[in-house]
């Protein structure tokens, strides 16, 4: 009797713990998501700007004070942020695949021994170090190269993002490839195709909506990177002519002004709007691979 | 009657590394029968079939030693193992349509094989379910997932890709084990017809299915072929005590 009611306890506290902490975690993601909508506002509800003007504008002159008046148009760091975030992704997303099928498929003895370790690494390093190397031997490449006065660039954050997003789209893929149905593997083999009908035909086809959602944790990676892309991007306050021209995106110019300006005031209340804007665009990942997933499963 | 020999294993040992799953087997598999293999689970059945058409390959640590003789070459050597398979097809124990269309799991093999033509890929596929008794009830929905069929019309759909690749031989590994007893009927229904214009080796743990469909018989046991022979002679005057003790239910 004792014994039960001990065992009881011992579940009843196990499991209030657990709920507790739950119930913290989606409290705090709450409040998270409640302030940033509240200070983010700012700039449409205090300072009266349009969210049209916010989006499409490229006149960026916030006032740093309380009356208002400055331009809030953001589209260069939107633009700036699309755009790097897409060259890393399809820089990334080639190599991601073709490590997963290596890894999984061509040689899975040394993918196990060689590039499983060298993934971890990869994703142990921190974002400071990506930038720092980026600045010291990609910027000046890409200038030599190409031939340019400096090499601060859409290309050189693409890259150096793609370094940061190559993990992650790369471990989603060998999940995704590990999980397909071993009999699909077997039925192909028995009909005398080779290894790379089976890969192409059957095997990627099957693992996609894995491989997409990797993609998307990958963009969403790369969209959220602040540092490591502040350091190479030349923060020029222009639309880019083309991926070798610098220009800036959100999550820099937030990183580099959000300590300049005055709290609540109209500049300071622009860069919580951005921010806004990148949990919001963020949402809409999430969004896209809970469809993605959901189409996975129906297929199965 | 004689019959030609179409496959013909001489001392055939098999080893997934340390362990011994088949101790040399001589079998001679007559074409156009259907030859079935028995005996408890565990006791290299689905070893041996896989080792007919090299589907062992995708395991590394097997290794294996003595002969297979097919139509005269022993295909345990450096052979074109593309060629085998298509000349060897098989069906497994879980029905396992790739994720396409029901037309696109027909032609999966052909297309792989480099046939482009439309009309030549349309008849395949016609035929193909037509031999695997599907055609009638998929004839409208071609284009329709193959993971929408039940679980019957999946296996057929297994067969009939196999005999897409016009195989001379199709290897069977307990294919209506995970069916219900209406579908099991079809497809033993099936193998009758099917065994006029191939080679049919089926493993089965149903003995009932094993006198009801074939024409030979093995008993394996423990890795070793115990009694092979004509069906009716091992299930009604086995020579080995095993045999008897198995066919009467005493154990396994
Ligand atoms: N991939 C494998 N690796 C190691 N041992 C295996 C493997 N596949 C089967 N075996 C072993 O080989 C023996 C024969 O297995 P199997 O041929 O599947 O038997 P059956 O089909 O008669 O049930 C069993 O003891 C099994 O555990
Ligand atoms: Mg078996």
């Amino acid at each position: 009797m004792i014994c039960l009611i001990e065992k009881l306890k011992k579940e009843y506290l196990g499991r209030s713990i657990v709920t507790l902490l739950g119930i913290v975690i989606i409290l705090v993601t709450l409040s998270i998501t409640g302030f940033l909508f509240y200070k983010g506002l700012g700039t449409f509800v205090t300072y009266n700007h349009s969210v049209w003007e916010f989006l499409f504008s490229s006149d960026w002159k916030p006032a740093d004070n309380f009356d208002g008046g400055g331009k809030v148009g953001a589209a260069i760091f939107i633009v700036g942020s699309l755009l790097i975030s897409f060259l890393a992704l399809l820089i990334a997303t080639p190599f991601s695949i073709a490590s997963a099928v290596f890894m999984t498929e061509i040689s899975p003895i040394l993918g196990k021994k060689l590039l499983q370790p060298a993934i971890g690494i990869f994703v142990g390093i921190p974002s400071v170090v990506y930038g720092w190397v980026g600045l010291t031997v990609l910027v000046p490449a890409i200038a030599h190269v190409f031939n340019l006065p400096y090499g601060f660039s859409v290309l050189a954050g693409g890259i150096v993002l793609a370094l940061m997003i190559f993990p992650t789209i790369t471990s989603v893929s060998v999940d995704a490839i590990e999980n397909v149905d071993n009999g699909y593997k077997e039925a192909s083999y028995a009909l005398g195709t080779t290894r790379w009908q089976y890969i192409y035909k059957v095997m990627l086809p099957s693992a996609t909506s894995g491989i997409l959602t990797g993609v998307i944790l990958g963009l969403a990676r790369a969209f959220g990177e602040a540092l490591a892309v502040a350091m190479v991007i030349g923060k020029m306050q222009t639309f880019p002519d083309n991926i070798l021209s610098a220009t800036n995106n959100m999550t820099a110019e937030i990183a580099s002004d959000m300590g300049n300006s005055a709290q609540g005031g109209e500049f300071n209340d622009a860069l919580w709007s951005m921010a806004l804007l990148l949990l919001i665009i963020s949402f809409i990942f999430i969004l896209i691979m809970r469809i993605i997933a959901k189409k996975g499963e129906e297929v199965k | 009657m004689n019959k030609k020999i179409k496959f013909n294993t001489k001392n055939l040992d098999l080893y997934y590394g340390d362990f011994q799953a088949l101790k040399s087997i001589n079998l001679e598999i007559y074409e156009k029968e259907v030859t079935a293999f028995i005996g408890p689970s565990g006791c290299g059945k689905s070893t041996f079939l896989r080792c007919l058409n090299r589907m062992n390959d995708l395991i590394d640590s097997v290794k294996i030693e003595g002969e297979i003789i097919f139509e005269g070459q022993d295909i345990n050597g450096d052979i074109d193992v593309i060629n085998l398979r298509t000349r060897v097809g098989m069906v497994f124990q879980k029905p396992n349509p790739f994720p396409m269309s029901i037309y696109e799991n027909i032609a999966y093999g052909p297309k792989c094989q480099g046939v482009k033509d439309k009309t030549q890929l349309d008849t395949l596929v016609k035929e193909s379910l037509v031999k695997a008794a599907l055609w009638e009830e998929v004839k409208d929905r071609l284009n329709k997932s193959a993971l929408g069929l039940s679980g019957g019309q999946q296996q057929r759909l297994c067969i009939a890709r196999a005999i897409a690749m016009q195989p001379e031989v199709i290897l069977m590994d307990e294919p209506t084990s995970a069916l219900d007893p209406i579908a099991t009927a079809k497809i033993e229904d099936l193998m009758s017809k099917l065994k006029k214009d191939y080679t049919i080796i089926i493993v089965t743990h149903s003995m009932q299915q094993a006198g009801r469909i074939s024409d030979k018989t093995a008993f394996f046991l423990m890795g070793e072929v115990v009694e092979f022979n004509e069906t009716p002679v091992i299930f009604t005057n086995p020579a080995d005590k095993r045999t008897e003790d198995y066919i009467t239910g005493r154990f396994g």
